[in-house]
């Protein structure tokens, strides 16, 4: 008999994704940075080599296969171009920021600047600037209680992105743009931003933007401060991507995202949303809508850490042809969080027998005088309803196109702007048009 | 206008006979009223003719101005002119109430080909519509029926009737859950709407509702067919002296 050291099967698994990960990040030349830019992106490095990168078998990834998100290449898929609808916030005055492939269009863009607000560039960033103490710090905040090593690789090599600092109330919106015109092609863009106490802003993001894109925004939003947030990924079928939206909220602080996404092959959304301060309010909404070749993960993780907050998680999806919707939600409820006012509501409406839905909603709760519920439900257009509207003349498809924009609806009145909601919901409207 | 005749429906997942060859005509500009005791088929009959789902006719025929009811879908037949005032009202969570009659009127004027109506003028005709019906603003910004009281959704069917003109209105139990000034309101709204070239078919099972909708003639089902029709005299015979004496004389 040779000595050996006794190894279990998990852990030679683990072993050898490291390993990989290692030998993999070794090769992975880091872009040009400032020194405290440089230093961020080898504390990610280092963080993703304690991790290793995602594999379906994690708990974290059970519903939603990685392989395609951390294959070495990106896949080359037709380019889409939209040509039957004006493009997504095209109504909107707005400042746009504009990237194609993940890459600036300084030409394509309007100058960076507007009252009230500093945006620069990442691939830009100098050595003195306010996003150090930002950038990858709540990305690493959030690798517990959950790792999150897409996130870090997006910190590690995210080759560009915008740093906003908003600093009075401003009205007209920053609308960064992704615009895809390569068939394949890898967006890796991380952005940071940091409102000032008081402040508010929208921020409208469109377009999947590549092939395959991962981006991160880290989102630092102080006392009283607001942020509106509206993102629309669309129609490009066989994009793939993944999002991370972290955000801390101070005292009194408010955020309001809503994501539409709607075709595209594989898309993960992840939010982590952090209640630190007394009285703040997190809503973070989602409509994604699907046909056949579709996976759409909306991954949502709200901790309240301060008493007197309110949370609220909306997710729907519209899924037929055997599309694939997942919700992934947490709501963590620390000792401290007293009077949390928290909400979690997963729905699908499947649209015929292949489609499938899988929900996984958690509560966790330390505090013991809260308010929280939660609820998942899938289901099918509701024979009585759609009789009813029948009844009434309105033909079968009308009826049920207004049965599922109903369905809908709950998501879209997170959206505080009427004239953007309204956009969305022709979106909505549009896309079932489409695919009746 | 309605002509039903030999009508048999069955359950469609079930073997059970609900109607068991139904004849019924109901001329323009005339009410009638159906009567009966529970499960003798009345809203089985409103739902057949309607076209829900769920029921198999297997004899017998039901034509609205000479067309088969039975061959069309359920818009349709609202397009034809047939109306269901509904027992039970469904609540549509996040569909509005002007957005559905909004597109209900519109549907049917586009299937009718005529010119569907515009914001304003549709906006001005439910306003004042709902008005008769004490039907105030924030009742037609809400979502449809939903948190309406058993009243308030009957007076929303009676809108929805007033709103589309259907020619051959079936109310089925229209009069249950209202309290007395919500059945008259109902019920004047009804009368609002009798016209020579309209018709109505009142299913209830109370004499009640039919002093405020009188009716030409009166009807009495029994065990999924008519088993007795008369006038309005019938139908105080049925208060005084229930349904026992009546399907009693019948079978003898």
């Amino acid at each position: 008999m040779t000595a050996a050291v006794a190894t279990s099967p998990r852990a030679a698994r683990l072993a050898a994704r490291l390993q990989a990960t290692q030998e993999r990040m070794a090769k992975v030349p880091l872009p040009a940075s400032p020194g405290w830019l440089l230093r961020a992106r080898e504390g990610a490095v280092a963080r993703l080599n304690a991790t290793g990168l995602p594999e379906k078998r994690d708990e974290y990834w059970r519903y939603t296969d990685p392989a395609a998100l951390i294959a070495p290449t990106p896949p080359s898929v037709d380019v889409f171009e939209i040509t039957d609808e004006p493009l997504v916030f095209d109504h909107v005055d707005r400042l746009r920021l504009v990237f194609v492939d993940g890459v600036f269009d300084a030409a394509a863009s309007d100058p960076l600047e507007a009252e009230g607000i500093e945006i620069s560039r990442l691939a830009e960033a100098t050595d003195i600037h306010w996003a150090q103490d930002l950038y990858g710090a709540l990305e690493a905040r959030a690798q517990a209680p959950v790792a999150r090593p897409l996130a870090a690789l997006n910190s590690a090599t995210a080759t560009d992105g915008v740093l906003i600092r908003v600093t009075g109330k401003v009205d007209r919106p920053v609308s960064v743009c992704y615009l895809r015109r390569k068939a394949a092609s890898d967006a890796i863009l991380h952005h940071v931003l940091r409102l000032e106490p008081g402040s508010e802003m929208t921020l409208l993001e469109n377009g999947p933007g590549a092939a395959r894109s991962s981006i991160v925004s880290e989102i630092d939003i102080a006392e009283g401060a607001v942020l509106h947030h509206v993102r629309t990924m669309g129609r490009d079928h066989q994009r793939i991507g993944t999002t991370h939206l972290f955000a801390r909220l101070g005292a009194g602080a408010r955020l309001k995202s809503f994501s539409l996404s709607v075709n595209g092959r594989l898309m993960r959304n992840e939010a982590m949303v952090w209640m630190t301060g007394k009285g703040g309010s997190a809503h973070i909404a989602g409509a994604a809508m699907g046909d056949g070749a579709f996976l759409h993960d909306d991954t949502v993780f709200v901790t309240h850490q301060a008493p007197d907050c309110e949370s609220r998680q909306v997710f729907k999806k519209v899924l037929r042809g055997g599309a694939v919707g997942v919700f992934q939600g947490k709501i963590l409820v620390e000792q401290p969080a007293q009077q949390t006012d928290g909400y979690q509501i997963s729905q699908s409406l499947l649209l015929d027998e292949r489609s499938q839905f899988l929900a996984k909603p958690e509560l966790e709760i330390y505090a013991d005088d809260v308010k929280c519920s939660h609820g998942s439900t899938s289901g099918e257009i509701d024979a009585d309803h759609l009789f009813y509207l029948r009844a009434r003349g309105v033909p079968e498809d009308e009826a049920k196109l207004l049965l599922v924009l109903a369905f809908l609806a709950e998501t879209l009145d997170e959206i505080d702007r009427e004239d953007i909601a309204e956009d969305m919901r022709q979106r909505l409207r549009g896309w079932l048009e489409r695919h009746r | 206008m309605l002509e039903i005749n030999n009508l048999h429906v069955k359950l469609e997942n079930e073997n059970k006979e609900i109607l068991k060859g139904l004849t019924l005509s109901v001329e323009a500009g005339s009410v009638h009223a159906i009567m009966g005791p529970n499960g003798s088929g009345k809203s089985t009959l409103s739902y057949v003719l309607a076209g829900r789902d769920g029921y198999t006719v297997t004899d017998g025929s039901a034509t609205l101005d000479g067309e088969s009811l039975l061959d069309m879908e359920p818009e349709e037949r609202a397009a034809a002119g047939l109306f269901l005032a509904f027992q039970y009202p469904v609540e549509i969570p996040g569909v509005g109430n002007m957005t559905f009659l909004r597109t209900a009127v519109n549907a049917q004027r586009k299937a009718r080909g005529e010119a569907e109506l515009s914001a304003g003028d549709f906006l001005k005709l439910v306003r004042a519509k709902a008005k008769t019906l004490k039907i105030d603003a924030e009742m037609l910004k809400r979502p449809v029926n939903v948190g309406f009281s058993g009243g308030e959704k009957k007076r929303n069917e009676i809108l929805q009737m007033a709103m589309l003109e259907p020619r051959m209105c079936i109310l089925d139990e229209t009069d249950s859950g209202l309290d007395v000034d919500a059945m008259k309101l109902v019920s004047e709204g009804v009368n609002a709407l009798r016209d020579a070239g309209r018709a109505f078919l009142v299913i209830t099972h109370y004499q009640r509702l039919l002093d405020h909708i009188k009716p030409d003639v009166v009807h009495i089902m029994a065990n999924g067919r008519i088993v007795k029709t008369g006038g309005p005299d019938l139908a105080l015979e049925v208060e005084k002296n229930g349904y026992a004496d009546i399907l009693a004389e019948v079978s003898a």
